[in-house]
């Protein structure tokens, strides 16, 4: 199947192109961070993680989301979403393959990465994320690349399947709250240690994967003879809307919790995020930016007029995606170390090749997901008939 | 250790412990404070112990300067979290390195409450002032921090800044009850940074 990917129209190739040079340009950076060590980023002894890790735990989000198709049409027998479930299990892979390339440039010495495996852990969250970054990885592409063949050769996907894909229902969920844990068990970081993190994560991923996934299903409708259709558009739009609503509520509670208890070592972060801290408040723009964002999204999908007209709901999706990005791939990992265990506040921005290797590492992305992409529309428009 | 703060009044006090550290250990020092590395260094009360602050702190202690180094903690987040077992704890409670098999994840760095770790966010050497040829220099991209002087408890000596203290550190085994740095603790009030954590820091400040 894979050779479908390989011929196109010649906007497809002109993407693909455009995707390897930014390609090109992030690898040329990350040389360059390989040969001088990460100082050229913008991260700090205070703030260790920055730009990559951030996208990181965004990107496990959006991937996580496959499960918002898969579940309803495996669990629950909703036929309609049966036309887009490859849609989402593709959208994961190219999220989770982002996901290992972010935790990769981010590592200070990557040529000693089996150390991981060589030296097995199981005390550290971080192996226990490999495991289940790497299984999910994995889960998709057999599953995806299989029922995509069965589709195209006309017979029902093989009997072992089965299991594998009620696996992935759980997994999907363990991935979001594998990472959470990465940031909320650790003593002295007042801004992630919340046991609400992990619900936080999934109801922010089940609003951004899901949005992104509407708006894919709408560029393929209209690049392609393929429709996803108009009601898995709807439904995911619900989806989005309560995951979204849920996302802004469990933030209430966040607040409610911090601010009602008055504990400095926990409103000291939200405060650096919302109004700066000691004079110093880059996020402070971004974050209001962001609540904005949420909130309007809410008001345009829970109102059924506004969803319900799609080019409202596009509106809606960016806004949603733009939204949880700026919380969760801006000021999650910073917020969590400004000011940092010694109260002092260093801030952190990123650097240019710190940006442009993070904007390879995407474009990596979108080129998997493209091609991916490309096979599963092109084998829907032959069995429909339609190529 | 328990570290005396009475001995220790001003910056000037601290400096010499400071420096034997930084020469002995190959510790570099960067123009750019986003890559500075820091084993021992010194803190306003504050800083050193945030949210124990009290609110009419006398004025000596308010502008002091206290020792601030790794706490050797006995249930350390940083060996918790480790992916590679690079970070360590020794039988003897002290918390090691080995700085071939860290893979630079900083992990232990977000876990570390007390701000005690560096990485080398580029190649050190070329900002030694003076390579010590008996200890190991490090590469770019990988962590590191205070040891308690492993290297020189392995012959027997004390840690450097305890031997330049003028007798204001004290170091020895805390599960010995008959050691100097039990003694030590028995006859005075200390107070240790987050105790609240229930990390369990080795290091006492007499205040």
């Amino acid at each position: 199947m894979l050779e479908k990917a390989l011929t196109g129209t010649k906007k497809y190739y002109g993407w693909m192109a455009a995707l390897l040079a930014v390609i090109g340009v992030g690898f040329a950076c990350y040389l360059w961070q390989f040969s001088f060590g990460l100082g050229i980023t913008g991260m700090s002894r205070d703030v260790s993680w920055g730009f990559y890790i951030a996208q990181f735990t965004f990107l496990v989000g959006v991937a996580a989301s496959a499960v918002m198709v898969v579940l309803p049409y495996y669990l629950h027998n909703y036929k309609a979403f049966g036309r887009i479930t490859i849609l989402g299990e593709f959208l994961a892979v190219a999220s989770v393959t982002m996901c290992i390339l972010f935790i990769f440039v981010d590592l200070g010495q990557p040529t000693r990465v089996v150390n991981v495996l060589l030296h097995p852990s199981p005390n550290s969250v971080l192996f226990w994320d490999m495991i289940v970054l790497n299984g999910y990885l994995l889960l998709n592409i057999v599953i995806g690349w299989k029922v995509l063949e069965a589709e195209r050769n006309d017979v029902a996907p093989a009997g072992w399947l089965k299991p594998l894909i009620y696996l992935s229902i759980p997994w999907a969920v363990s991935i979001h709250t594998v990472t959470a844990y990465l940031y909320c068990g650790l003593p002295g970081r007042g801004f992630w240690l919340t046991a609400i993190l992990a619900p936080r994560f999934l109801s922010s991923a089940f609003a951004a994967g899901p949005a992104f996934l509407i708006l894919l299903c709408m560029i393929v409708r209209k690049l392609t003879k393929f429709d996803p259709g108009k009601e898995q558009i709807q439904s995911l739009a619900k989806v989005v809307a309560y995951a979204i609503t849920v996302n802004v509520f469990f933030f209430l509670c966040e607040v409610f919790v911090v601010f009602y208890s008055g504990i400095p070592e926990h409103m000291d972060h939200i405060k650096y995020l919302f109004v700066g801290l000691h004079g110093q408040g880059a996020l402070v723009p971004w974050m209001w930016t962001s609540m904005i964002l949420m909130v309007v999204s809410i008001i345009l999908l829970v109102n059924p007029v506004t969803r319900k007209n799609e080019t409202v709901l596009v509106v809606a999706c960016i806004t949603v995606f733009v939204g949880t990005w700026i919380d969760k791939g801006l000021g999650m990992i910073s917020g969590g170390f400004v000011p940092n265990p010694l109260h002092h506040v260093n801030e952190y921005v990123p650097t240019l090749p710190e940006i442009l290797i993070a904007l390879g590492v995407w474009a990596i992305g979108f080129l998997v997901l493209t091609v991916l992409f490309k096979i599963a529309v092109t084998i829907k428009e032959e069995v429909a008939g339609l190529a | 250790m328990v570290i005396d703060t009475r001995k220790l009044q001003s910056e000037e006090d601290l400096e010499p412990m400071i420096e034997v550290c930084d020469k002995i250990h190959n510790i570099p020092k960067f123009e750019n404070k986003n890559h500075e590395i820091k084993w021992l260094w010194a803190e306003e009360f504050k800083h050193e112990f945030p949210m124990q602050e009290p609110d009419f702190l006398n004025d000596r202690l308010k502008h002091m300067s206290f020792l601030t180094l790794c706490n050797h903690c006995e249930k350390a987040p940083c060996v918790r979290v480790c992916p590679t077992k690079a970070t360590f704890k020794r039988e003897d409670g002290i918390v090691l390195m080995d700085f071939h098999r860290c893979i630079g994840c900083r992990f232990c760095m977000a876990a570390c409450p007390y701000g005690s770790r560096s990485f080398n966010f580029r190649d050190p050497r070329p900002f030694i002032k003076e390579t010590n040829p008996d200890f190991p220099t490090r590469t770019k991209g990988v962590v590191e921090k205070c040891n308690f002087c492993a290297e020189r408890l392995a012959v027997g000596k004390m840690p450097a800044c305890v031997e330049a203290s003028n007798g204001a550190l004290t170091f020895g085994d805390l599960d010995d009850s008959e050691s100097e740095v039990r003694k030590v603790l028995r006859s005075n009030y200390t107070i240790r940074r987050k105790p609240a954590l229930g990390t369990g820091p080795s290091v006492f400040y007499i205040v």
